[in-house]
């Protein structure tokens, strides 16, 4: 499997990072390295063995389903670069 | 008493109990060390007041009977750890400014315990990285010089600020994290002891997520017994983490007695890997030794699939790295780049990512979002999970044919140059883990002991693998290892 810069692309369009056209062909080429390197895995032979889920077994706690934390509207937006009026600000979403 | 920063945990501890010290003094002796480091670029964010306030704390509870185990013993945090209202940023541009508004719960428990935070530790950004070549704050430099040379060599990483600053005395103690070998790596560069203890042990509630199903936090220490004081303190049941383990904590500095006799040393053949120095070959063979003069009962062991430990981790941490760093979107916390008009939203993330994340996390969550995406999760990610229950599988059928416990070298090489691998490709650096990735895969407890130096002078360290829970028996296994090696080397003081 060999990544394109097309591939590159895609993929750091899916990853919300922008990455100027000219940098494509060393990120295509670093992609390739790295996943060249991962291909030694079809050497496995993984017939019948289940995907791990949880590397030390355990079932999940329960707890009673109600409220248990909440009215930290202050804190929550503390950090926030664009906090008004108690609300996170981003900009225009809709077209 | 001059020179109090030097003193490790259970040497300050007994000192503050025998009324011999304070933890003012002992936390003062730190602060004067921390402020003439600049050059090794370890300390990022210093919080001298709050250390010496909770210092007068400690005193005054130190005067009464109840005084909890760490109680006035300065320490140093890694980024990674929020604390609150101190800048947390895990190395990284995207958490500029961040000051949680929250304590992770390691951090906390070590409050509980009495300690004394000095400030935070510089690391790898996100924790990625074998060099703390990928910090928003600059590259650590080593205490730790070649003999006859004054070139800058690397602390290690991720924990690499944590490594520095324990051999550099610093602080007695810090506070690492470790999803591939981030601990263990180096503490063995640095001639201290690292513990990645078994996944659960330790809360990672309040801990920047890297890879969830691998990251442990765990002690930076300069003795075993040290580590297994500081261990006991961090660990324990939390709420706020589905994966943490409900089980008691055991008195793990109890449990050094150094007996190891009968005790059954496991030497796995895969890890004799070609290209490996001869020095690594030796003190392999060296520690092997001691530990059958000891008394433990040796036996050439093999877990076969320990060649695609690194590919597997390199498939598993980036995706899941890809969805834990989906959060860093400019919205909520840290950095949002600056936007042109007619930006959308869309534009925002983009341009804060590319602008807040440096060229190994880009490359990571990239890496991670390609092997999720339609079409390649079976092929990669489902494969890759797959081989990590195999690698999983050896562990379990050589604990269950007796062994105890497995010694392997640290790492491949000792410390390197900074900026000597900057022109090899990633996969070059990924290497490093080689013999430390297969534990997180597993789960399992992992420790390096400082054992020799090399040619150069360096430290080597030796790492053992222990039984899952198993961290009491584990830290007496390294501590027997620790007693024979009798590592006492210090870096000679340039910075």
């Amino acid at each position: 499997m060999s990544i394109d810069q097309s591939t590159a692309a895609k993929v750091a369009k899916l990853a919300r990072i922008k990455v100027e056209d000219d940098a494509l062909p060393a990120l295509a080429s670093e992609f390739n390295t790295i996943l060249g390197f991962i291909e030694q895995l079809n050497e496995v032979d993984v017939e019948g063995v289940e995907p791990m889920t949880s590397v030390t077994p355990q079932r999940l706690k329960r707890r009673e389903d109600v409220v248990n934390d909440g009215n930290q509207q202050p804190k929550v937006l503390a950090n926030a670069p664009d906090a008004r009026e108690g609300f996170f600000a981003v900009p225009k979403v809709m077209e | 008493m001059s020179d109090l920063n030097k003193l490790g945990l259970a040497e300050a501890r007994d000192l503050l109990r025998k009324g011999e010290t304070t933890s003012v003094e002992l936390t003062q002796s730190c602060l004067t060390a921390i402020e003439a480091s600049g050059a090794l670029n370890a300390f990022v964010h210093k919080t001298p007041e709050l250390a010496l306030e909770r210092a007068k704390a400690a005193d005054e509870r130190l005067k009464g009977d109840d005084a909890p185990a760490m109680c006035g013993l300065p320490i140093g945090i890694k980024d990674l750890f929020c604390t609150k209202g101190v800048d947390s940023q895990a190395g990284s541009r995207i958490l500029q400014g961040f000051k949680p508004e929250y304590e992770s719960t390691v951090s906390q428990n070590l409050i509980d315990s009495g300690s004394v935070m000095l400030g935070k530790l510089n690391m790898d950004e996100f924790a990625m990285g074998s060099s703390n070549e990928t910090s928003v704050y600059g590259d650590v430099v080593s205490p730790w010089r070649r003999e006859n040379d004054t070139a800058d060599l690397t602390p290690g990483g991720s924990s690499g600020g944590s490594a520095a600053a324990v051999a550099a005395d610093l602080c007695l103690a810090a506070t690492g994290t470790d999803t591939g070998g981030s601990i263990r790596q180096p503490a063995a560069f640095t001639g201290t002891v690292g513990i990645k203890p078994t996944y659960g042990r330790c809360s990672r509630w309040g801990v920047v997520a890297f890879a969830s199903s691998l990251d442990q936090a765990g002690p930076m220490t300069k003795s075993v017994r040290d580590a297994a004081i500081m261990l006991e303190a961090m660990s324990g049941h939390d709420a706020k983490d589905s994966t943490s383990a409900d089980l008691a904590v055991p008195n793990f500095e109890a449990m050094l007695t150094g007996d190891i006799r009968g005790k059954k040393i496991g030497i796995p053949k895969e890890y004799h890997m070609d290209g490996i120095p001869a020095e690594i070959d030796k003190l392999w063979a060296d520690g092997t030794a001691m530990l059958k003069d000891a008394g433990a009962e040796i036996v050439d062991i093999s877990l076969p699939h320990t060649k695609y430990a690194l590919p597997a981790y390199y498939v598993i941490a980036p995706a899941e790295a890809s969805s834990n760093l989906a959060r860093y979107d400019g919205v909520r916390y840290g950095h949002r780049a600056t936007l042109s008009a007619g930006d959308g939203i869309t534009e925002m993330y983009e341009k804060t990512r590319a602008e807040g994340f440096g060229p190994e996390v880009q490359r990571r969550v990239m890496i991670g979002t390609y092997v999720l995406s339609a079409g390649f999760y079976d092929a990669y990610y489902n494969r890759a999970r797959r081989v990590r229950t195999l690698i999983k599988k050896d562990f379990e059928d050589v604990f269950a044919a007796g062994v105890d416990a497995i010694l392997t070298p640290a790492t491949p090489s000792s410390a390197f140059g900074l900026g000597e691998m900057t022109d090899a490709d990633p996969v070059q650096m990924y290497l490093n883990d080689v013999f430390t990735v297969t534990v997180n895969l597993a789960g399992l407890p992992g420790i390096s002991v400082p054992a020799g130096l090399d040619a150069q002078g360096l430290p080597l360290g030796l790492q053992l693998i222990g039984k899952p829970w198993e961290e009491g028996d584990l830290l007496n296994t390294a501590y027997a290892l620790e007693t024979a090696a009798g590592f006492v080397a210090k870096p000679g003081k340039w910075w």
